[in-house]
């Protein structure tokens, strides 16, 4: 066999020689104590080598829950990018698996043959998921089941994603209903996915808490249309060579398309175990977490065992990382880690659960403080003993889990009042509180970042909170701690902190949401942006920023009861084309449906030809775009096409594209270019929240790409016709949820409606429908705009018949300029006449 | 360049009437070699700055404005409609004197 030996680069003869640092696993762990160890000028004394079994860089594996339900993309959840390696000096291997250590020699042995010596050895491998035995899981070949995930690694996750993707995979099963399942149910039903929890325990995250919080969180995670199975134990998994379902001890099968195994942990130790290491549960660490009656080898992360303690989260690790940076660098010969506690939080958007310690009495003197309210979800326990807070589990209202959380973590004393612990009282308010907290106390435990960096970043010029979250990423994991970020970051600026533009807000220049914001301006009568600036900015100060999203909800609200001021449309909206790069404008004449005609193309070579267009180009949505046009040609271009608008610019409803569809396609089972060119006349220059593209497609082939459309129609076999919405192929991706599935084309362009206008009333400025749809729930649209459940789907088709009777082709502007100088040019000024000095 | 400006005493440039320009928007006019963005606020007030912003070009006048700012429309850098100077970190526009004749003219100062 050949092998390569390491050779650490750079030694330098005038330079006392650095030892060599080989830390095996680049998770959360290994790459935060080498931060540490740097931090503590581990640079000048190491020459420093890693080794992960991932080909990346670390990444926080947290936030694989947001990438699996799409908040957030794999590319942005990276804490150590391959530059930060190269730039400290640090060999990464990266997708190269260390095997065994010969702690005689000191050499690390891996993959590929390469043997690696240290003198300090860091052990950071963390854990897998494990796999609890049942039938079938394996193929006879040994590999895991196609269809069968664990949820531990990017590559898991992007594999689910995938999965969960394809047009035929509808229903999935979670084993395990702890956090990690739970968060894999939730990701899965974001994708459209009708998902099955299966937990052998009694009841939800039962090592979290207890029966009677299990209860309330089991009907909240039911409300998000997760199906709950308790007291069951998968026997098999159903399927020849792809799941097809599982089977359950005493209850029936359940059939599906994917299983997701999140059935627990196991730490990675075989490395350990092979090279004599001491094991037990996991690797036996002492207080310096060397291990065990090793001089030269440390370990860190879940794959330790602490004082009898194993940990599945990340707290611990944070505080690890420091004890065992001190001791390998001999900064602090003296520290000592002593175990943690832990709290956890699910980050399920819209079930908010925390808990810490115990979760009821175990004493007979221990005090046990409840307040349950099930029908909103709500119910918080407290566990004291000896004054202090030993446990606590809260869900539903996440406001007091910060106080909670220093209390139970410092052992504060505690209000005598206990339900003051509970409610809105008695807790020190913020600015104590904040200013008691040791520099090094942690804020937010997904990120590691303590209060010192977070005062760093204010100190540093980010002063709002919006500013210091986004420089140390503090609150961007679970979001359970943003509270105290908040504080912390009012009190360092010392009252100067900035607001936010309030994140709720419509516009940034209103401080009202959507929907108090759309009473306020049917109560008083508003019928222009200079209007409710008046009524209702405060100080009655118009807001450039809040100009075009006004105009928009006022023309959707009052169609032709609104005024039209000019002023407060964006450029691209008040000449009717799309601005680019050089003070030009695109024109793009609608081609309902993207058929065209002999006629049509005809006139728009003429045009091109005689305006000397210097870019013509078929669009990605199906018509043509005439690039480069002078602002001042504009009117002379359309007037030569005359065609309507395209809507190629606006918030609005853009286009529909469509296949050929069953006249010429010998699979198409619907006419999907006629009823695209329907729903294109009908809805034509809707204005909305954000941009509306549509497309039908003739059979489930979906060559218009229908799934990832804002509304995507789909003709399917035996003259029916899915609807799905919420699709989206740009800067995001995800598949639409279906709406329904209906047998008339008619009944389409009614749902069709429906949908756009309750997404109009409803949907946040900017707010794209692959946000909006996940936001609100398909289970609570299907209800509103498919089954009538609040009664206002009348009123709904009402006010978007108003809005389709009000259309008028804004190109037809071209005779008669709303404005003076409408089209006049911007720039370059050349074509001006000179003005006389006077 | 005109003479008067060279050294550095104002030269009043006579633009039209106001009501080329609409409320709440801007236009752009060339203005002795220069190119100058005259706003009128909502209130009526007048602003000018210089009509090509910093950051790539993007035409200023075409921008939204409020009572303060001018939004750049290429990529809304903010600038404020009195001094030029950015609310958004860019290199300032120069501003101008911009006043109202007795017959509703625009008058524009160059040259200070
Ligand atoms: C012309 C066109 C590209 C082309 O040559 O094919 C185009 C051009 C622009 N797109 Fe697009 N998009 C075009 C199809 C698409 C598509 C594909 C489609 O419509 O089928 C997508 C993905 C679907 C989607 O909308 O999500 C797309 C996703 C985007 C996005 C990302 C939106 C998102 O939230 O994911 C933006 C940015 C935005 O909206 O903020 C964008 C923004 C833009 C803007 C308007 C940027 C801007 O504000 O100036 C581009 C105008 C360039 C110009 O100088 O005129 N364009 N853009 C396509 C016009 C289609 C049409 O006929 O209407
Ligand atoms: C989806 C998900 C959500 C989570 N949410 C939370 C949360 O909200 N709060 C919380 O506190 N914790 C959460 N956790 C747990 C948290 O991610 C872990 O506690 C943390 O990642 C542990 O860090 P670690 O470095 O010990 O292990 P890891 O991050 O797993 O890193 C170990 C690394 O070592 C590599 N490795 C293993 N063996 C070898 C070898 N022989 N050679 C080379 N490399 C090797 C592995 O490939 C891996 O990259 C979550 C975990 C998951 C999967
Ligand atoms: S992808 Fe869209 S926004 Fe980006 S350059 Fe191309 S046209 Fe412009
Ligand atoms: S050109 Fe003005 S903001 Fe970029």
């Amino acid at each position: 066999m050949t092998s390569v030996v390491d050779r650490p680069q750079g030694r330098h003869a005038t330079t006392p020689p650095r030892r060599r640092l080989v830390v095996i696993g680049n998770g959360m762990a290994g790459a935060r104590a080498v931060e540490e160890i740097l931090a503590r000028g581990g640079a000048g004394q190491f020459t420093i080598t890693m080794f992960g079994d991932e080909p990346y860089g670390n990444y926080n594996r947290i936030m694989l829950s947001h990438v699996l339900s799409g908040e957030e993309s794999h590319a942005d959840i990276f804490l150590n990018s391959l530059s930060w390696y190269r730039e400290n000096n640090i060999t990464l291997h990266a997708g190269v698996r260390a095997e065994r250590i010969d702690k005689f020699t000191r050499h690390v042995f891996s993959s590929y043959g390469r043997v690696t010596p240290y003198d300090v050895l860091i052990i950071a491998t963390g854990s897998r998921s494990h796999m609890p035995p049942m039938d079938g899981l394996h193929t006879p070949g040994g590999s895991v089941k196609q269809g069968v995930f664990g949820f531990r690694t990017i590559d898991d996750t992007q594999r689910m994603v995938a999965h969960a993707q394809q047009e035929h995979h509808r229903r999935a099963v979670v084993i395990g209903g702890g956090l990690l399942g739970l968060e894999a149910a939730y990701g899965l039903r974001s994708h459209g996915l009708d998902v099955e929890v299966v937990h052998s325990g009694g009841h939800l995250m039962n090592s979290q808490m207890g029966p009677d919080g299990g209860a309330v969180l089991r009907r909240s995670v039911e409300a998000l249309g997760i199906g709950v199975h308790t007291g069951s134990r998968t026997t098999a998994v159903l399927g020849t060579d792809r799941v097809t379902g599982i089977s359950l001890r005493d209850q029936p099968e359940i059939s599906c398309d994917m299983v997701v195994v999140a059935a627990g942990i196991r730490p990675n130790v075989d490395l350990a175990v092979l090279s004599g290491l001491p094991v037990e549960r996991a690797i036996v660490v002492d207080d310096r977490l060397r291990v065990q009656d090793e001089e030269d080898i440390y370990a860190v992360g879940e794959c330790v065992q602490h004082r009898g303690e194993v940990y599945g989260l990340v707290a611990p690790l944070w505080e690890q990382a420091v004890v065992l940076a001190n001791h390998v660098t001999g900064a602090d010969t003296s520290a000592a880690y002593l175990g943690s506690r832990t709290a956890t939080k699910l980050k399920v958007a819209g079930v908010e659960v925390a808990s810490m310690g115990l979760h009821g009495p175990e004493r007979d003197s221990d005090e046990h403080i409840v307040f349950s309210e099930p029908s909103r979800g709500v119910f918080k326990s407290i566990v004291v003993r000896d004054n202090k807070m030993v446990g606590a589990t809260l869900l539903g209202d996440s406001r007091k889990v910060a106080f909670l959380t220093q209390a139970y973590d410092r052992g504060l004393p505690l209000p005598e009042e206990r339900h003051n612990l509970l409610f809105d009282l008695g807790a020190p308010d913020g600015d104590v509180g904040v200013a008691e907290l040791d520099d090094d106390a942690q804020v937010c435990n997904c990120n590691g970042v303590n209060k010192k960096a977070l005062v760093g970043a204010v100190k540093g010029g980010c002063t709002t909170v919006a500013g210091a979250m986004d420089a140390t990423r503090a609150g961007k994991g679970c979001g359970s701690c943003k509270l105290l970020v908040q504080q912390v970051v009012e009190w360092a600026a010392g009252g100067a902190v900035e607001e936010d533009p309030a994140a709720g807000y419509y516009v940034p220049g209103i401080p009202l949401d959507k929907p108090a914001l759309m009473d306020e301006i049917r109560k008083r009568g508003l019928r222009s942006v200079s209007q409710v600036f008046q009524a209702l900015a405060p100080g009655s100060l118009e807001d450039a920023k809040s100009k075009m999203g006004l105009a928009s909800l006022l023309k959707m609200m009052l169609a032709d009861h609104y005024i039209d001021e000019r002023d407060a449309r964006f450029i691209n909206d008040r000449v009717h084309a799309n601005i680019q790069r050089d003070g030009t404008f695109s024109v793009v004449p609608q081609m309902k449906g993207g058929v065209t005609s002999v006629q049509q193309l005809r006139r728009i070579a003429d045009v091109a030809e005689k305006h000397k267009v210097p870019l013509i180009k078929l669009t990605g949505g199906q018509r043509i775009d005439l690039l480069g046009i002078p602002k001042e040609d504009l009117p002379q271009v359309w007037a030569d096409l005359d065609m309507p608008s395209g809507y190629a610019y606006g918030k609005s409803f853009r286009t529909v594209k469509t296949c050929v569809g069953k006249d010429f396609c010998r699979y198409g089972t619907g006419d999907s270019t006629k009823l695209g060119i329907e729903i294109e006349s009908r809805f034509q220059g809707i204005e909305s929240p954000a941009k509306l593209k549509l497309a039908v497609s003739g059979c489930p082939r979906n060559c218009a790409e229908s799934l990832v459309k804002d509304v995507g129609v789909v003709a399917v076999e035996g003259g029916r016709w899915e609807i799905y919405v919420g699709g989206a192929a740009g800067a995001h991706i995800r598949k639409g949820d279906l709406l329904a599935t209906v047998d008339d084309p008619e009944q389409v362009k009614v749902l069709t409606g429906r949908f756009m206008q309750y997404y109009r009333e409803q949907a946040n400025w900017l707010e794209r429908t692959y946000a909006y749809v996940p936001r609100v729930g398909i289970e609570h649209l299907r209800a509103v705009v498919v089954e009538d459940s609040e009664g206002i789907a009348a009123r709904l088709d009402t006010a978007m018949q108003a809005s389709v009777d009000n259309y008028v082709d804004p190109w037809s502007e071209r005779n008669d300029p709303l404005t003076p100088g409408q089209f006049r040019t911007s720039l370059p000024l050349t074509v001006l006449p000179q003005v006389p000095v006077q | 360049m005109n003479s008067a400006e060279a050294h550095g005493s104002p030269a009043f440039h006579l633009l039209g009437p106001v009501d080329q320009i609409p409320l709440g928007e801007g236009r752009a006019f060339a203005v002795d070699g220069e190119q100058v963005a005259v706003f009128r606020l909502r209130d009526g007030a007048l602003r000018a700055l210089a009509a090509v912003c910093p950051h790539r070009g993007g035409p200023i006048a075409d921008g939204t404005i409020d009572r303060q700012v001018v939004i750049c429309p290429l990529h809304q850098h903010a600038f404020d409609l009195a001094t030029g100077c950015s609310t958004t970190g860019q290199e300032p526009l120069r501003s101008y004197n911009v006043t109202l004749d007795g017959d509703r003219n625009v008058v524009l100062q160059t040259g200070v």
